[in-house]
C-alpha cells in the first residue's frame, strides 16, 4: 500500500489526470470536488498528503487551508497548492497560511510529482 | 514815417507765429519728458506776471496821470500777498494739488461739500466779473492799432476800430483753443501756454522798461533831471486818501487770489510748492521793475504831448512823437502781449469751469448719463471748452462792442477785482475754518455778488444806461437808502470804496452768520477736514513729540496685535537701548514710530496710527484716520470672504479628486478583478491540455480505449478555450459598440426555430413549450444576433435547470409597446442574492461545473443594448425565468 493522497478540485478533467499520473506513480489516491465540507473529509479521510485547488465551489482553498493549520491533528499536514490565478499575491498568501507548496496551473506533471515526494519521503 | 499799418500787422503776425513756436517746442518738450527747464521756478514767476495786463502796460501810466501814485496799490496787495502770507499760498496750492482742483470753482465746490449749485454760481461770477476785463484788453489792442495808424500819415483813417478789435478776439480764439485744449490732461496743466506766457512776460517787461530807459535818459536827461521834473509836476501834490488806498490795496491783493487766471497760473499749472519759494521775492522785484518808470512816462508825457491826448497811451504815443519807430513797435508788442497773455490764460480759466460745471452737467443730463460709459466723453469735453472760449472771448467782444470803448481802462479793470473778489470769505473760510458750511458760502456770495452789480458794475456803465439817473440819484422807487452809491444813507464816500465795503460786509458777515446756523452735511465736514488740516494729513508720518508717557499701555496693545514675544523682545531691546533696565522704554517720537511700522504691517498703517495716538492721547483720531480704518477694515473683509471663496473652491476640488480617485480605484480593482478571472478561465483548460498530452506523449501502458478518452478531453479543452476566447473578444467588441449591426427583417418564430436548432434541445432531455401562433412576428433587427442570445438562455436551461423532467417555456406577448420574450424552466431558479450578479461577467450561479465561462449572460445584456432591448432576470417564476424585450416600433403586423 502506497502513500495516500487525497485531491481536493473541481475541474473533472483535471481531477482524472491527476489521478491517472499519481495512481501510476504508486500512490493511493482519493479525490473530492466541493470546498464546504472539505476540511471533514480531510479529517475523515486522513490522508499523508493534500493537494488543494484555491478556486472551489462552496469554500475556497486559502479557507480550507487555514482551518487545516489551525487543528492540531492536521496543523502539520503537507499541503500542495495548485491555482490557475497565477500572481504573486496568491503565492504570497499561500505561503503565509501554511502552503508546503505553492505550484501554479498548468503544471507540469514531473514537477507534481518530485514535489509530493519531497513532501511525503517514502 | 515808416512805420505802416501793414508793417504793423506783419509784425503782429511774426510776434504770434513765434509764440505758436514756443507753445509748441514746450509741448513737445514735455511730451518726452524732456521738459524739466520748462518747470523752473522763473518761468512759474513769469506766468505769474499775467496779472500784470494791457491794464498795467498802458493804463499803468494813465492812471498815474490822473490819480498819482495811487496806481501802486495794484502792485502792492499781490506784493503784501507774496512777501507776507506765501505759507496761506502754499496751503492754497497743496490743496489745489491734492485735491486735484481745476479751477477757483472748482475749489469752493469742492471744499462745501462737491456743491453743484455753488460751481455754478462761482462760474456765472467768474464770467460775468472777467469779460468787462477780456474787453478791456481787446480796447487797449485796439487803441494801440489806432494809436499808430494815427501817426501814420500813408495810412487811411481806421474805418472801424472795431474790425480791428472782432480780428484780435478771433485770432485769440484760435490760439487758446489750439494751445488751451490741445489734451485733457486731469491736472489741467498747459505746458506750452505758460512758456509762451513766460516769454511775453519778459516781452512787456522790457518793452515798458526800454521806452521808461528812452523817456529818463533820452527826454528827461537823466535821473536827477527827471526827478525834478517830477517834483515840479501837479502828480506831486495830489492827495493820498487813506481809505481808498487802504482799500484798492486789499481789493488788488484778494482779485490776486481770486481772479481765475491767477487761480490757474498760481495753483492749477504750479508744477512744485517750492516754486513759491522763488517766486516769493521774485515776484514782487518784476513787479518793482515794471511800474519802476510808470510816474517818469507820465510826467514827461503830460509835459511833451499836446493837451487832451490820452494818458492811457503815453506808453506808445510818446515814442512815436519822438520819431522813435522801433521802440514804439516794441512798445506796442510789449501791450500786446501783456493783452494776449491775459486774454488766453482767462479763456481757458473760465472755458475749464464753464465746460466742467455748466456744460457738462447739462449736456449729460440731456443724454442721461448712458454716454458716461461710452468712450466719446473725452470729445464732448474738448469740444465744450472749445466752445467755451470762444464764447468767453465772443462775451468780451460784445461787452466791448456796448461799453463803446470809451471808459478808463483802470476804471473797468477795478470793477473786474471788485467783482472776482466776492471770492475771497468763501475761500479764506474754507481753507482756514472747519466750521464753513455750503449755505454760508452761498449766502456770503449772493449777498456779494448782488451788491457789486447794484453798486459798481451797473453804475460802471455810466449814469443813465443801465440805471436811470432817478434811481442813482433818488433810489430805486424814491427808496433813499438803496442808492447805489449811498447804501444806507451813507454819502460821501468814494463809489469804488463804497462798494467793497458794503460787498466785503455783508459777503464775509452772511457767510459767517449762515455758516454758524447751518450744518454741513458728512460729506463738507470731511472735505472741510481734508482742506483746513492739508498739511496734517498730506505730511505723513506724524511725530508724537510731546506726548506722555504711557509705555506700559503701549507694551498691553503691542502684545496684543504683535503677539506677546515679539512685542516683548520690541520694548526690550529698545529699553536696553535706551540703557534702561527692564521692559518698559520710553516713548520717544523715535520708538514710537518703529511701534506703528511694526503695527501697520498686522493691522494696516492707519489703524496703527490711530491706535497709537488714542493711547499717546496726542491727537484726536481724525474723520480721514477713521475714514482710513473702515477703508483697511473694508479691504480685510474682502479679503477674507475671497480666501473663503477660494477654499470652498479647494474643498470642492479635493471632493471631486477622492470621487475620481474612488472611481478609479474600483475600475482598477475591477480590472485586477477581470485579469485574474480571465487567468483562471484561460488556465483551467490549458491544465487539463497539458495533463494529458505529457501522459500521452510520455507513452507507457496506456490502454488504447484511454489513450482514446485522453485525447479527446484534450480536442474538447482546445475547443472551450477557443469559444472563450471568442465570447471575450465578443463582449471586448459589443462593450466598446464596435459592433456592426446587420439589421434584416425576419419573422420572430424562425430565429427561436433556429435557436431551437443550434442547441440540439429535440435531441436532450429538455422539453420545450412553445405557441407558434403567438410568434408570428415580424421583426426588424439583427436576427443573428437575437438569435445568439436566444441560444444562450437556451443553453443554459440545458446546462442548467435540475428538474427531474426539466422542461422550457418560450412566451410571447407585448406591453406598453415592448415585444416580450419570456423564456421560463422548471428548476429551481437562481437563488435571489444571485439574481442581481447573473448578468456580470464571470459570474456563476451554480456550483456545478457546465463548462462555461460565465461571458454568456454578460454578453446577451450587451448585444440586447445594442438592438436597443433590454434582457433582465425575470423573479417570482416557478424556475429561472428570463424576460427579453425589443420596442414595438420595430416590430411590424404578421403576415
Amino acid at each position: 500500500m502506497g502513500k495516500h493522497v487525497l485531491v481536493i478540485e473541481d475541474e473533472p478533467n483535471i481531477i482524472e489526470a491527476i489521478s491517472f499520473i499519481l495512481s501510476r506513480d504508486g500512490w493511493t489516491v482519493d479525490t473530492h470536488s466541493n470546498g464546504h465540507d472539505a476540511v471533514d473529509v480531510v479529517l475523515s479521510k486522513t490522508p499523508d498528503l493534500v493537494i488543494l485547488d484555491v478556486m472551489l465551489p462552496g469554500r475556497s482553498g486559502y479557507d480550507i487551508l487555514t482551518d487545516l493549520r489551525e487543528r492540531p491533528e492536521t496543523a502539520g499536514l503537507p499541503v500542495l497548492m495548485l491555482t490557475a490565478r497565477g500572481q504573486n499575491k496568491d503565492r504570497e498568501m499561500a505561503e503565509r497560511l501554511g502552503a508546503s507548496r505553492f505550484m501554479t496551473k498548468p503544471f507540469s506533471n514531473a514537477d507534481v510529482l518530485e514535489a509530493l515526494r519531497e513532501l511525503v519521503p517514502a | 514815417m515808416t512805420a505802416t499799418l501793414n508793417l504793423l500787422v506783419v509784425v503782429c503776425l511774426g510776434y504770434v507765429a513765434f509764440l505758436f513756436l514756443v507753445a509748441f517746442a514746450a509741448e513737445r518738450a514735455a511730451l518726452r519728458g524732456r521738459g524739466g527747464w520748462l518747470r523752473s521756478p522763473i518761468v512759474y514767476t513769469l506766468s505769474l506776471s499775467i496779472y500784470c495786463t494791457a491794464w498795467t502796460f498802458y493804463g499803468a501810466v494813465g492812471y498815474a496821470a490822473r490819480s498819482g501814485l495811487e496806481f501802486l496799490t495794484i502792485y502792492l496787495g499781490p506784493t503784501i500777498v507774496m512777501v507776507g502770507w506765501w505759507w496761506g499760498l502754499r496751503k492754497l496750492v497743496r490743496i489745489g494739488r491734492t485735491q486735484r482742483v481745476t479751477s477757483v470753482a472748482d475749489l469752493i465746490s469742492s471744499r462745501y461739500g462737491k456743491s453743484t449749485l455753488l460751481a455754478v454760481f462761482v462760474t456765472l461770477i467768474a464770467v460775468i466779473g472777467t469779460t468787462p476785463y477780456i474787453a478791456l484788453q481787446l480796447q487797449s489792442v485796439t487803441a494801440s492799432f489806432a494809436s499808430i495808424a494815427q501817426a501814420d500819415p500813408n495810412a487811411a483813417p481806421l474805418e472801424d476800430t472795431r474790425q480791428i478789435a472782432l480780428s484780435v478776439a478771433v485770432g485769440l480764439a484760435l490760439f487758446t483753443i489750439l494751445f488751451g485744449t490741445r489734451n485733457l490732461d486731469a491736472n489741467e496743466r498747459h505746458h506750452g501756454v505758460v512758456m509762451a506766457i513766460a516769454v511775453e512776460a519778459v516781452v512787456k517787461l522790457f518793452a515798458l522798461m526800454a521806452v521808461g530807459v528812452f523817456v529818463v535818459w533820452g527826454l528827461g536827461g537823466g535821473v536827477g533831471a527827471t526827478l525834478a521834473r517830477i517834483d515840479a509836476s501837479a502828480l506831486d501834490h495830489w492827495q493820498v486818501d487813506g481809505t481808498r488806498w487802504a482799500g484798492l490795496t486789499f481789493l488788488s491783493a484778494a482779485a490776486f487770489l481770486t481772479l481765475p487766471r491767477m487761480f490757474q497760473v498760481l495753483v492749477v499749472e504750479n508744477d512744485d510748492e517750492q516754486h513759491l519759494r522763488t517766486a516769493s521775492w521774485a515776484f514782487p522785484v518784476y513787479l518793482l521793475l515794471i511800474s519802476l518808470f510808470v510816474v517818469p512816462i507820465a510826467v514827461v508825457g503830460l509835459e511833451i504831448m499836446p493837451a487832451g491826448a490820452n494818458p492811457d497811451q503815453f506808453v506808445l504815443t510818446v515814442p512815436l512823437a519822438q520819431g522813435q519807430d522801433t521802440l514804439a513797435m516794441l512798445s506796442f508788442l510789449g501791450g500786446f502781449s501783456s493783452a494776449t497773455s491775459m486774454v488766453i490764460v482767462a479763456a481757458i480759466a473760465l472755458a475749464t469751469m464753464v465746460s466742467n460745471h455748466i456744460v457738462m452737467p447739462i449736456w449729460l443730463n440731456l443724454t442721461g448719463g448712458g454716454a458716461v460709459m461710452s468712450g466719446d466723453v473725452r470729445n464732448v469735453v474738448i469740444m465744450a471748452r472749445r466752445v467755451s472760449i470762444a464764447g468767453v472771448l465772443g462775451l468780451g467782444y460784445v461787452y466791448y462792442q456796448m461799453s463803446g470803448g470809451g471808459a478808463a481802462l483802470a476804471a473797468i479793470g477795478l470793477v473786474s477785482f471788485a467783482g472776482v473778489a466776492q471770492f475771497l470769505p468763501a475761500l479764506m473760510g474754507g481753507i482756514f475754518w472747519r466750521g464753513a458750511t455750503r449755505v454760508g458760502a452761498l449766502v456770503g456770495l449772493s449777498l456779494g455778488f448782488v451788491l457789486w452789480v447794484w453798486c459798481l458794475l451797473l453804475p460802471s456803465f455810466g449814469a443813465g444806461v443801465v440805471i436811470p439817473e432817478a434811481v442813482m440819484a433818488q433810489g430805486p422807487l424814491g427808496i433813499g437808502w438803496l442808492r447805489p452809491q449811498a447804501l444806507f444813507g451813507i454819502e460821501g464816500i468814494d463809489p469804488l470804496v463804497h462798494a467793497i465795503f458794503w460787498s466785503m460786509l455783508f459777503n464775509t458777515g452772511g457767510f459767517i452768520v449762515a455758516s454758524l446756523l447751518s450744518f454741513p452735511t458728512p460729506l463738507e465736514r470731511l472735505q472741510g477736514a481734508q482742506f483746513v488740516n492739508v498739511f496734517q494729513h498730506s505730511a505723513r508720518p506724524q511725530n508724537w513729540a510731546g506726548g506722555t508717557a504711557q509705555s506700559e499701555d503701549l507694551m498691553v496693545m503691542a502684545q496684543r496685535i504683535l503677539g506677546p514675544g515679539e512685542a516683548q523682545a520690541l520694548f526690550q531691546d529698545e529699553a536696553q537701548r535706551q540703557g534702561l533696565v527692564g521692559y518698559l522704554p520710553e516713548p520717544t517720537p523715535d520708538f514710537l514710530a518703529l511701534l506703528e511700522r511694526e503695527m501697520s504691517g498686522s493691522v494696516g498703517a492707519a489703524t496703527a496710527h490711530a491706535m497709537v495716538g488714542q493711547i499717546m492721547g496726542a491727537a484726536t483720531v481724525s474723520v480721514e484716520d477713521l475714514l482710513a480704518v473702515a477703508d483697511e477694515t473694508a479691504q480685510m473683509m474682502e479679503y477674507s470672504s475671497q480666501l473663503e471663496t477660494k477654499s470652498e473652491e479647494l474643498a470642492r476640488t479635493a471632493r471631486q479628486l477622492r470621487a475620481a480617485n474612488e472611481k478609479l480605484t474600483q475600475i482598477s480593482v475591477q480590472k485586477d478583478a477581470f485579469l485574474s478571472q480571465i487567468s483562471h478561465e484561460l488556465r483551467t483548460p490549458m491544465t487539463s491540455i497539458r495533463a494529458f498530452s505529457e501522459i500521452l506523449r510520455d507513452g507507457g501502458a496506456l490502454d488504447p480505449e484511454a489513450q482514446a478518452k485522453y485525447a479527446g478531453i484534450i480536442h474538447d479543452e482546445a475547443i472551450r478555450l477557443t469559444r472563450l476566447l471568442d465570447d471575450l473578444l465578443d463582449l471586448s467588441v459589443l462593450e466598446n459598440g464596435q459592433v456592426n449591426l446587420n439589421i434584416r427583417t425576419g419573422v420572430l418564430a424562425e430565429v427561436i426555430d433556429h435557436a431551437v436548432a443550434a442547441t440540439g434541445v429535440e435531441h436532450g432531455p429538455l422539453k420545450l413549450h412553445r405557441r407558434r401562433a403567438n410568434e408570428e412576428v415580424m421583426l426588424e433587427t439583427d436576427m443573428d444576433r437575437l438569435a445568439q442570445v436566444f441560444i444562450n438562455l437556451i443553453a443554459n436551461a440545458q446546462k442548467y435547470c435540475d428538474a427531474e423532467a426539466p422542461e422550457l417555456t418560450i412566451a410571447v406577448g407585448s406591453r406598453d409597446g415592448q415585444l416580450l420574450v419570456d423564456f421560463i424552466d422548471n428548476g429551481s431558479g437562481i437563488p435571489r442574492q444571485a439574481q442581481s450578479v447573473v448578468f456580470e461577467k464571470f459570474s456563476r450561479v451554480s456550483d456545478q461545473k457546465a463548462g462555461g465561462a460565465g461571458l454568456g449572460l454578460a454578453i446577451c445584456r450587451e448585444i440586447m443594448a445594442r438592438l436597443d432591448g433590454t434582457i433582465s432576470y425575470l423573479p417570482g417564476q416557478s424556475g429561472a425565468a428570463f424576460r427579453v424585450t425589443l420596442p414595438l416600433a420595430q416590430r411590424l403586423a404578421a403576415q
